[in-house]
């Protein structure tokens, strides 16, 4: 096959399952029906997937007035990081 | 209190091995498994838990909580006799051994299994004559507790949210009715595996059952949650499963705080008034967790008008 512009010689490449034709003088490209589209596709599927959307506000169980501010409006509960020692032994207290 | 745990540890042995001049082969050498000289003290030996009630401990009233244990057997773990007997002045029971949860590993606590067994004991229905549940005399009893153990500042808040508490809830008059048939002193000390690791969980320790409010039974997981201790979660799946157990001491969906909130409250206070106790008796000051028990108590009396 030859290029269409410059009438050089063109070679077939074979880029991730997808042939196409590249023109050995202009370095023009020539795509058969469908090619652009089978290109287009696996582009896609190499960017990035989208970041997950921002977490939702955490909706605690109801509490009382009295109860300790939880996470979600300005304060923090105990149990963040590692159950303290002393709840541990709470939990198994009269 | 020296005598005691030997005279127990030989009662259960006795339990275990009705020939006396037979060599014991159990696997397990004698075990206290708890011991405080103002309330009850429990032997394990192999199969078999000795438990001495403490004293004080009204036969009668005893007599009528483990009748009510031994007929809700697939509920609370059924003792060995429903007949207490009496060893250096206490009263003494025996019961199989059961596995309890892992101290070790609270984050496995089998929280639905807890709320299961509680729904379905408060909707058996209440044993006649059976006395009041002791939840709120307990309560009472910590109060006098850190006024025993001597001054701190911590005190004044805590029993500043005692008193805004109904009479009921301070052991000072009946508990409003309907009353069922309730625990009376929940925690995870209180599940057993029986048979040991694989059977089903079975509530233990019937010294405070009684008639009263469920709710009471509901309100130490839910002040954790309250006071931030216990994450959400665990509270939720605890909450979930009662109710879908049918039990009856919160509505069936909506906010259940209407009914926790009273014993939630006592039960925040009572926790209080213990830490403080033991922080004035130790000379330690008070830890984070103590702390944020406390700190409800701040915030319950900043309500008070």
């Amino acid at each position: 096959m030859q290029c269409p512009k410059c009438h050089a010689p063109m070679h077939t490449y074979n880029r991730n399952g997808v042939q196409i034709e590249q023109c050995s003088g202009c370095r023009g490209i020539f795509l058969d029906y469908g090619e652009l589209e089978a290109l287009t596709r696996l582009e896609s599927q190499w960017t990035q997937p989208a970041p997950p959307p921002p977490p939702a506000p955490q909706a605690y169980p109801a509490a009382p007035a009295w109860g300790a501010p939880h996470g979600g409006h300005g304060g923090h509960g105990h149990y963040g990081h590692q159950r303290h020692k002393s709840f541990g032994h709470m939990l198994f207290s009269s | 209190m020296n005598a005691l745990l030997p005279a127990l540890a030989a009662r259960a042995r006795a339990t275990v091995h009705s020939n006396p001049d037979a060599e014991c082969r159990c696997t397990t050498s004698d075990a206290v498994l708890a011991e405080r000289s103002d309330t009850a003290a429990v032997v394990r030996h192999g199969a078999t838990v000795a438990k001495a009630h403490a004293p004080g401990t009204d036969p009668a009233e005893l007599s009528l909580r483990l009748a009510a244990a031994t007929r809700l057997g697939g509920t609370l773990l059924a003792p060995l006799d429903a007949t207490p007997v009496t060893l250096h002045g206490r009263l003494v029971t025996f019961w199989p051994y059961g596995t309890p949860v892992d101290p070790d590993r609270p984050e496995a606590a089998p929280w639905e299994a807890a709320a299961r067994l509680l729904a379905r004991l408060h909707r058996a229905p209440v044993p006649a004559g059976l006395p009041p549940m002791r939840g709120p005399a307990k309560a009472a009893r910590a109060i006098r507790r850190m006024g025993a153990a001597g001054p701190h500042p911590a005190a004044e808040p805590v029993l500043k949210a005692w008193a805004a508490l109904p009479a009921w809830a301070r052991d000072e008059a009946a508990p409003p009715p309907p009353r069922a048939l309730c625990h009376g002193d929940l925690h995870l000390g209180q599940l057993v595996r029986h048979p040991p690791d694989a059977g089903s969980w079975l509530l233990i320790d019937v010294d405070d059952l009684g008639a009263g409010d469920p709710a009471w039974d509901l309100a130490r997981p839910a002040a954790w949650y309250a006071c931030g201790l216990l994450p959400p979660d665990e509270w939720s799946r605890f909450l979930t499963a009662y109710r879908q157990e049918g039990g009856p001491a919160v509505p069936l969906d909506g906010d259940p705080w209407a009914a926790l909130d009273v014993p939630a409250r006592a039960l925040t206070v009572q926790t209080a008034a213990l830490a403080v106790a033991k922080s004035v008796t130790a000379d330690r000051p008070l830890d984070e967790v103590e702390q944020a028990v406390v700190q409800a108590c701040v915030r319950m009396s900043a309500e008070v008008p």
